[in-house]
């Protein structure tokens, strides 16, 4: 490219700088812009014609002046990709953040990244086992899926996307996750609890940090999850690694783009986001996958806090389209004090099916799972009728399934945060809280699995 | 001017050319790479394109080609067991051309040009042939016998035609005015296909669900809607229908879905068996796929590509059901493409024309007589994915005002593990008077009393349920309660149906309505027991009822289940003299 600099700005606004009279400019091409004080800020290009240009800049137009030089650099955003980046912590636009060398690059991939061929797929079938025992039974994680945790402000989301990077691992195999953590917007404190902890159990290692924090321009937030998901492309495709990407916090990142789509006077959706916002997460999520002919997979647990804990907000709405099923965390349970808070009704995993039973888990656990889930549901729906008409009015069955209600919580549910539940240990203590119901209430049990697992059974 | 234009602006899938003649939809090459695009908006010399592919890299100045075509597709034999894209590129080519990822600037033909067919002429030379005529068949499938057709718009006397192996794009007939015609013709998308006139439908689409063939019947030619929020198992049921409803031809569109849940359907497919032919059932499927990660103009694109391959199949005299999951998908790809265009915005950002698209495609349904005086269908079944679960938004409101049949999808039955989780008391279906006389002739002159008996008691239970939330089951009179155990019955033996169970999964028409005379005449028996003393839960607890019930899950049930049904009779009378 000719590496001219223009100075034809004629209008800036919010994160967006328009240019006339260019060479002719390329859709996606990045820009450099050089301030009239020395300093330079990048950008990307939104629209190109012969008379305008339109250039989002990714560090906000502070200081843009009619004077900027701009200079177009000639190609797509592209992120320098090695085995090098593993250990690293870049920025929220792919440069070193942790004081060390540049990432010398192996090949430069664009971050926009291509659609798999859904031919070209491979079904998910790998059961992840996440030592928690209310994903692993209720909401099981399989391998290339991509599972969001839908939270709420002041709720230990974090706490439980680190846990299950840790714990994260096949059963029987001790193969371990690459890591591919991507911050937006999250606070500088979150994002040291992260780090301090992937450094205190060593996962920082087989890490890789994008991060974008509060404090950083907001408009980078829209490269940050391509960057990190280009590199965990690259680990999974190119080196065969099982790459777990964790985001967070979508909301974060879906504010940016509506405050581009504003920036630009685009015609809103719902609650003021773009129409097109639900191609643009699905260009994030459906990164998530096992392609045949590779060794590696992605799997994804993206992280978004539902404002005003509203699941029918249009990000967990959207995403909930998109992504395969959802782990919802629940503030009442936070509130009594359980950890992990996870409301296992409203969740799902779609992929569950394709992973558990006989050859993977154990032959009992769709049964299980299917029971554990109804007999809770009954007795949280029973609470609400006591508090109507008290407990005595219950009949026998009513009362022991109110009580297990409160026993799935606080015994099923309830773990430590360094507890790391087998899949067969998580199994068995589903077994031996539900030995107090009564066994006839509990239908959805194949009779051959009472016999065999069933507590009375076994000693 | 002439065909040959340059870009002038590129703004995401949006791109302007100048300096070119274009008309309307003309598909035009884009850049250097020559990415396939449509006209869609003209501005004196300015011609507006929307992109199939992703435009990132393509610059102002690289030229524009028209190829004077509208987007079309090519119909013919090699089409069944087809996995497509959204512009009819297969998807199995794209991989051998690109590798795992789909890059662009790629063209690759609907089906092979160069397979030999075995073509058997089915008209002699000297014949008149008109528009829509059968001349020749090709066995494409072990099921499906392809009808090679007379394009419309041509037509005259055979001057030569011939029997024997030919690829589709050789001559197989001549016409003496020197017409020539092949077994592959191309179609424009957004054009309907033409024919005589359009019936009123009579023969309702078995789909094998009781809860739809019983409760809300669909006609062979109508057009369904199926509203739900995420979870509620929308994608589970348009699969269902695909694999068990007794159309000919089933054309599944996944628009803007999943991409592990299209593979999941992509790897399944090829190993289910027609319940109605004994045979694989993707010879008688064509497949398009453009997951939510594909260029979003190429999903706009999908549903026409998907409707034009039904119509073409309905010509040949066929049955065909088109499943589109998700036409929200499809709307908000139009609405993407209109806020590219700065088009003033209707309805939460949506175009002004969104209805009168949707009406538009959905009217693309119907039983017809074809050119040729045959009689097929296309039977439209459209998934709707309302944000929120709010069907008051304008995709559901635009879709329910055309379509007659409505299958509403409940998060709250979903929740409960009761599936297929369709509302009884919000669903509805208009077609059944005009399919009644059907069930009368073919299951049972009582068929329609049967249906409105059971419906009867649902919409009771809905009421009773209001009083028992308030005062519990055990304050109602015995009666009552009976009806209650009746409508249980009702939901958890008749409505709920296992879409994985290898028998349950599939249930006729006629083994549905012996399931629901049973539970009709469970409730008679059950009332003269009680009239003659015996005791509400000894009548509902009789061993049979368990049985009858237990039963639907056996492969013999259709011949045992009359058994089952006495065997209860009698237990309940026995129940009598327990008191």
């Amino acid at each position: 490219m000719s590496g001219k600099e223009y100075r034809t700005i004629t209008d800036v606004k919010g994160p967006l700088v328009f240019l006339d009279k260019t060479e002719p400019v390329a859709f996606g091409e990045i820009v450099q812009l050089r301030l009239t004080d020395g300093s330079m800020k990048n950008g990307q290009v939104l629209d190109t014609s012969e008379d305008l240009v339109v250039v989002q800049v990714f560090e906000g137009t502070a200081g843009v002046d009619l004077n900027t030089g701009v200079k177009f650099m000639g190609d797509v955003f592209k992120l320098p990709v090695s085995d090098d980046l593993i250990g690293r912590i870049l920025d929220g636009a792919g440069r070193p953040r942790d004081g060390g060398p540049d990432i010398v690059a192996e090949e430069n991939a664009d971050i926009i990244g291509a659609a798999i061929n859904p031919y070209s797929r491979q079904s998910p079938h790998d059961f992840i086992q996440t030592g928690i025992s209310a994903i692993d039974c209720c909401t099981t994680l399989v391998r290339g899926q991509k599972l969001p945790i839908f939270s709420a402000s002041g709720l230990p989301h974090n706490d439980i996307a680190l846990q299950i990077a840790r714990q994260a691992k096949l059963k029987d195999s001790d193969e371990e996750f690459i890591v591919v953590f991507c911050a937006m917007g999250i606070t500088a404190e979150e994002f040291n609890f992260f780090r301090s902890d992937l450094e205190r159990t060593g996962a920082l290692e087989n890490a890789v940090l994008f991060v974008n924090l509060a404090d950083d321009p907001a408009v980078e937030r829209i490269i940050t999850p391509r960057l990190a998901l280009t590199a965990a492309e690259y680990l999974a495709f190119e080196k065969d690694y099982h790459v777990l990407v964790i985001y967070t916090d979508m909301t974060n990142y879906c504010d940016a783009l509506r405050q581009i789509g504003a920036a630009r006077e685009e015609v809103p959706g719902r609650r003021g986001y773009p129409g097109y916002m639900y191609t643009d997460l699905a260009m994030l999520y459906e990164r998530a996958g096992i392609v045949k002919g590779k060794k590696g997979s992605i799997t994804q647990f993206p992280i978004l806090t539902m404002p005003g804990d509203d699941i029918t907000h249009p990000i967990p709405d959207l995403s909930g389209y998109i992504t395969e099923g959802q782990i919802v965390i629940s503030r009442e349970l936070h509130q009594a004090g359980i950890y992990p808070p996870i409301n296992v009704l409203p969740s799902l995993s779609r992929l569950m099916g394709s992973c558990i039973g006989a050859k993977t888990t154990r032959e009992d656990h769709k049964s299980v799972s299917d029971q554990m889930y109804a007999a809770y549901a009954q007795g949280r729906e029973l609470r609400g009728l006591v508090a109507i008409v008290g407990e005595d009015a219950l009949n026998e069955r009513d009362k022991q399934l109110l009580d297990f209600s409160g026993v799935f919580e606080d015994k099923f549910l309830r773990q430590s945060r360094d507890e790391d539940r087998s899949i067969d240990e998580t199994l068995d203590l589903c077994w031996t809280l539900m030995s107090e119901i009564d066994t006839k209430y509990l239908v959805r049990l194949d009779q051959k699995w009472i016999e065999k697992y069933h507590p009375d059974n076994r000693s | 001017m002439s065909n040959e234009g340059v870009i002038y602006r590129i703004s995401g899938p949006v791109v302007t050319a100048t300096g070119m003649e274009a008309g309307m939809y003309d598909v035009v090459r884009v850049g250097h790479e020559g990415l396939m695009g449509e006209v869609i908006e003209l501005h004196g010399d300015k011609a507006v394109i929307q992109v199939y592919e992703d435009t990132s890299g393509i610059r102002p100045g690289e030229p524009v080609l028209n190829t004077r075509e509208t987007l079309s597709v090519a119909l013919g034999p090699g089409l069944l067991t087809q996995i497509y894209d959204g512009i009819q590129r297969p998807l199995a080519t794209l991989e051998e051309v690109m590798g795992v990822f789909i890059t662009r600037g790629v063209d690759a033909d609907g089906f092979d040009m160069e397979r030999k067919w075995q073509f058997d002429a089915t008209v002699s030379n000297g014949d008149e042939v008109v528009s829509g005529q059968v001349i020749g068949t090709v066995q494409e499938t072990e099921t499906i016998v392809h009808k090679i057709m007379v394009p419309p718009g041509k037509g005259g006397k055979v001057k030569s035609i011939s029997s024997g192996e030919f690829n589709v794009t050789e001559d197989v007939c001549t016409l003496d005015d020197g017409t020539t015609m092949q077994m592959m013709q191309k179609w424009p998308v957004r054009t309907p296909r033409p024919y005589q006139q359009k019936y009123a439908p009579d023969t309702p689409l078995i789909t094998g669900m009781r809860i739809l063939d019983f409760l809300f019947p669909l006609a062979k030619g109508g057009a369904a809607g199926i509203p739900g929020p995420f979870g509620s198992g929308k994608t589970v049921t348009q699969q269902s229908l695909a694999k068990y409803s007794d159309a000919q031809i089933v054309v599944y569109i996944g628009c803007g879905e999943r991409g592990n849940e299209m593979t999941e359907v992509l790897d399944e497919f090829p190993h289910l068996i027609d319940p109605n032919t004994g045979k694989p059932l993707m010879n008688r499927t064509v497949m398009i796929a453009n997951t939510s990660n594909m260029p979003v103009a190429a999903r706009e694109a999908s549903v026409y590509t998907g409707i034009t391959i039904a119509e073409y199949f309905r010509d040949m005299g066929y049955d065909v059901a088109l499943m589109a999951d998700s036409t929200s998908r499809w709307a908000e790809a139009m609405r993407e493409i209109s806020s590219r265009l700065e088009e003033m915005p209707g309805e939460e950002g949506y175009p002004a024309y969104l209805s009168s698209r949707i009406a538009e495609f959905y009217e693309r349904a119907g039983r017809v007589q074809t050119l040729n005086g045959d009689d097929g269908s296309v039977t439209v079944i459209g998934a709707v994915s309302p944000p929120g679960g709010d069907i008051s938004e304008p995709v559901s409101q635009g879709t329910l005002r055309i379509v007659k049949v409505f299958w509403g999808l409940d998060a709250g039955l979903a929740r409960q593990r009761h599936f297929p989780a369709i509302n009884w008391l919000s669903s509805y279906s208009l077609y059944p008077p005009s399919l009644d006389q059907w069930f009368r002739d073919n299951i049972a002159q009582d068929y329609p009393e049967i249906r409105t008996a059971i419906s009867g008691l649902l919409q009771i239970e809905a009421e009773l349920q209001e009083i028992v939330q308030l005062v519990g089951s055990d304050a109602l009179p015995v009666d009552q309660q009976l009806t209650l155990e009746v409508a249980r019955m009702i939901r958890e033996y008749f409505l709920q149906q296992n879409g994985f169970h290898e028998v349950d999964a599939f249930c006729t028409v006629d083994l549905h309505y012996k399931m629901a005379k049973a539970i009709l005449t469970f409730q008679e028996s059950a009332k003269s027991a009680m009239a003659a003393g015996a005791d509400l839960q000894d009548v509902v607890n009789v061993p049979a009822r368990t049985d009858l019930m237990r039963g639907r899950f056996e492969s013999t049930y259709m011949d045992e289940i009359d058994a089952l049904v006495d065997k209860m009779n009698n237990e309940i009378a026995d129940a009598i003299g327990e008191n």
